[in-house]
């Protein structure tokens, strides 16, 4: 038993984690009889608490709730990985990576994220209001006009040949190669 | 049945996220400098198998639990949309280094000051729905 919690708690190879998750889709399919896609919670969240008169939100969440349950199993998943499953090792980011970190000023990568820039008594700095409010509030606005998110367009799409979902992948990566490279170095100096 | 099957799998997929590092703003970073394989080897990997198992089940007509036989729509053919939607989101998700499903698990592993990323993205649906129809699709 200890060697297995051992084993899990090493972080996971790309090659045990990719297949996993792409085991997301025959599971919704075949046992939920839905498709496999995260950011719809949003949507639902949405329209079951802000109270509006907006047609995009006019319709029946509950019928969906299995969704929002799924979100609490990701709360649930993430908070027993990081109870008992945790490594103490850093995240083994390549050489390239850790020096440009550098080059933006950060100096700790010991967590998960840059512990300096994700807290709630940091949120008076500009560049973390800007990363959790701002960034926060793109990500939820682009989901809903382009149709989906990581899951529902680039693994779940993709996964179907669907075109939409190619191009909004193109898209993620337009917004995030502008973002890393030309708007975050501005963000943090 | 429903909802203890979806609590299964998102309690699975709480645990990938954090324990191959999806949630991490290190991780997103590195794969937006091309820097390292990992987060392609997880996405890559991820579609191939999501691929296969739609393969298959389109091939032996595989039925869900509800006794139907899976059939698959097709994404709407809205390009503008698609395009525009994923660059904006696309910046967030560089800036915050995190999609919904890691956000939700960045919450889940102790780091709540995601949760007001949520609510802005909550937000962010509200001004959707409020702009849609200025939007070009």
């Amino acid at each position: 038993m200890n060697s297995l919690v051992e084993w899990v708690s090493q972080p996971w190879p790309w090659y045990v984690a990719g297949p996993i998750i792409g085991l997301m889709v025959p599971l919704h399919l075949i046992l939920l009889n839905r498709t496999f896609g995260i950011s719809s919670s949003f949507r639902h969240m949405c329209a079951a608490c802000v109270p509006n008169n907006l047609d995009f939100l006019k319709y029946d969440w509950k019928a969906e709730s299995w969704n929002l349950v799924f979100v609490v199993g990701v709360l649930l998943g993430s908070f027993l990985a990081a109870q008992y499953f945790a490594s103490d090792a850093p995240i083994a980011l390549s050489d390239a990576a850790v020096s440009r970190m550098h080059d933006l000023g950060i100096q700790d990568l010991s967590g998960q994220h840059p512990a300096e820039l994700f807290a709630w008594n940091r949120l008076g700095e500009i560049p973390t209001l800007l990363m959790i409010v701002l960034g926060g509030f793109l990500v939820g606005f682009g989901t809903r006009y382009a149709g989906g998110c990581t899951s529902g367009h680039a693994i779940m799409g993709l996964s179907h040949f669907q075109l939409p979902s190619l191009v909004a992948v193109l898209g993620f990566f337009t917004g995030g190669l502008i973002m890393s490279w030309i708007l975050l170095p501005l963000i943090l100096h | 049945m429903k909802n203890i099957i979806a609590l299964i799998l998102g309690t699975l997929f709480g645990l990938i996220l954090v324990k191959a590092e999806v949630l991490s703003w290190f991780r997103i970073q590195e794969m937006f400098a091309f820097q390292s394989f990992h987060m392609y080897g997880i996405i890559g990997s991820a579609v191939a198998v999501g691929a296969l198992s739609v393969f298959l089940i389109r091939t032996f007509k595989v039925k869900s639990l509800e006794g139907n036989i899976i059939e698959l729509a097709d994404k709407a053919p809205r390009y503008k949309s698609a395009y525009l939607g994923g660059t904006l989101f696309g910046l967030g998700w560089a800036m915050t280094g995190a999609c919904p499903g890691p956000m939700y698990a960045l919450i889940g592993s102790g780091t709540t000051v995601m949760i007001l990323a949520v609510i802005m993205g909550i937000l962010g649906v509200l001004a959707y729905a409020a702009l849609r129809d200025k939007l070009p699709h």
